[in-house]
């Protein structure tokens, strides 16, 4: 009889995928205002690092989170930029590197080019704000998949997560309760 | 839809849904690219039919050749995407029963749209052939006449008729208002904005005064006929392979125009009930 001995090998793929879910207690909530006063005493009691879940975007949650303007913006401007300036590069650079004189014009002449640097602008602008959400959203998920999640937050339900460690979810169970949650759960 | 799926289809919206769960980090960067995406794109409506309109601009084909290009092909475009959403949308709305989703209010407001730019396509007839006449330039007036009562007078007066004289219909709130009427008369505005495409490109090259070797009568042969059909086919098999399996109607944004559930208003009525 060989006697077998179980290693745990390494994996860190796995690790970065399918990291450990993180403790804390999910509220689920049926009405925005809920949710708002939920988010309200949660900022009041000095948590910032909490998750809320809704299936439509609405300003009043925006405004009671009180989140800094998205990064997107950035992308959306540099790209924008970056396309006009390879707009002028493309059509000026062509220009110069196989001059063609037609009844005495400039090589280089910018007025037609702008219609380039526009749709070179308005090309790279899309595409990186695209990307831009995509990076961002994405990798939101990829922190967020880590917590917990209810179909019903696509749906018709509103959602708040509230990371904690075991000994202080009862004091977040009773808060989000207090402000309305329809049921509360521990993870 | 991902949540509520079943089988192969929730794999297909798990993969498309990207890893969506609704959370305000993700709604943030969502909405703010969408304000971005929608500004970009608002002027690239103008600016790609005025650039598509001075391809035919630039060249001094009598017919192509006229500064009035730009707003004449974004009027003519908005007008004939118009037209193509109201034929798509009746047979859509009946078939998935979106009546109380896209109501008549939505198909009157497209009406007026087709209205609109109909109205400035029309204008724009009237100024081309004015101008043509007009210029007192010899190959314009000829390029204009041999539109109007050269071989190709059918496809001109189809043009004519269906983009000019058939949106005047839409005065009348009674037609605006009726699903089947305003069907019919997009599918004829359809067909006039087709035949304004024929007319600018095949008649203006045909009758060509000014290259005498190119004066022939243009007919389509069976290659052309194929590449049209399936065009038509290759557009109407990803269209209706999106209508099939994803939401023709965006669920999200027909939620957010819903008034949001409150425990005020939801008190209030259970205290009427």
């Amino acid at each position: 009889m060989t006697k077998h001995f179980h290693v745990p090998l390494p994996k860190p793929l796995h690790d970065i995928f399918r990291p450990p879910p993180t403790p804390g207690v999910l509220g689920v909530f049926a009405h925005l205002d809920a949710t708002l006063e939920a988010i309200k005493k949660l900022r009041a009691a000095g948590h910032t690092d909490f998750t809320v879940y809704s299936p439509i975007p609405r300003h009043e949650i925006e405004d009671a989170l009180g989140q800094p303007v998205s990064p997107v913006r950035m992308f959306t401007l540099i790209g924008g930029i970056a396309g006009c300036a390879i707009g002028a590069w493309l059509t000026l650079w062509m220009s110069y590197d196989w001059p063609i004189a037609v009844g005495g014009k400039p090589i280089g002449s910018v007025p037609p080019y702008v219609v380039i640097m526009f749709e070179m602008t308005v090309l790279f602008g899309a595409l990186s704000t695209i990307l831009g959400i995509l990076f961002n959203a994405a990798f939101a998920a990829r922190r967020l998949g880590t917590i917990q999640y209810d179909p019903r937050f696509t749906n018709d339900r509103f959602g708040v997560f509230v990371p904690a460690a075991s000994d202080k979810a009862a004091r977040l169970e009773a808060l989000l309760r207090e402000a309305g949650a329809e049921e509360v759960r521990r993870g | 839809m991902r949540d509520l799926a079943t089988g192969w289809r929730k794999k297909l919206y798990g993969i498309t849904a990207l890893g969506w769960t609704g959370a305000n980090e993700q709604w943030r960067h969502y909405t703010r690219g969408y304000l971005y995406l929608a500004a970009l794109a608002t002027p690239l409506v103008l600016s790609v039919h005025s650039v598509v309109s001075w391809d035919f601009a630039m060249a001094i084909v009598p017919g192509w050749h006229a500064t009035l290009f730009a707003p004449y092909f974004v009027a003519g475009a908005i007008y004939s995407g118009v037209g193509l959403v109201i034929t798509l949308l009746v047979p859509i709305r009946r078939l998935f029963h979106l009546e109380e989703i896209i109501t008549v209010d939505h198909f009157e407001n497209l009406a007026k749209l087709c209205l609109l730019t109909g109205s400035i396509v029309s204008f724009s007839y009237v100024t081309e052939n004015f101008v043509a006449w007009f210029s007192g330039n010899a190959s314009e007036r000829a390029a204009f006449w041999y539109r109007a009562f050269g071989p190709y007078w059918w496809a001109s007066w189809t043009m004519y008729i269906c983009n000019g004289l058939l949106p005047w219909l839409l005065w009348s709130k009674k037609v605006r208002t009726n699903i089947t009427a305003l069907f019919v008369i997009s599918i004829f505005v359809n067909i006039g904005m087709w035949f304004e495409r024929y007319v600018i490109i095949v008649v203006s090259l045909a009758g060509e005064p000014f290259e005498p070797w190119a004066n022939a009568v243009y007919n389509p042969t069976w290659a052309d006929w194929g590449i049209m059909a399936g065009s038509f086919g290759w557009f109407f098999m990803w269209f209706l392979l999106f209508v099939k399996n994803f939401p023709a109607v965006s669920i999200s944004e027909v939620k957010e125009v819903l008034p949001p559930p409150k425990r005020v208003a939801a008190r209030a009525g259970a205290r009427h009930a």
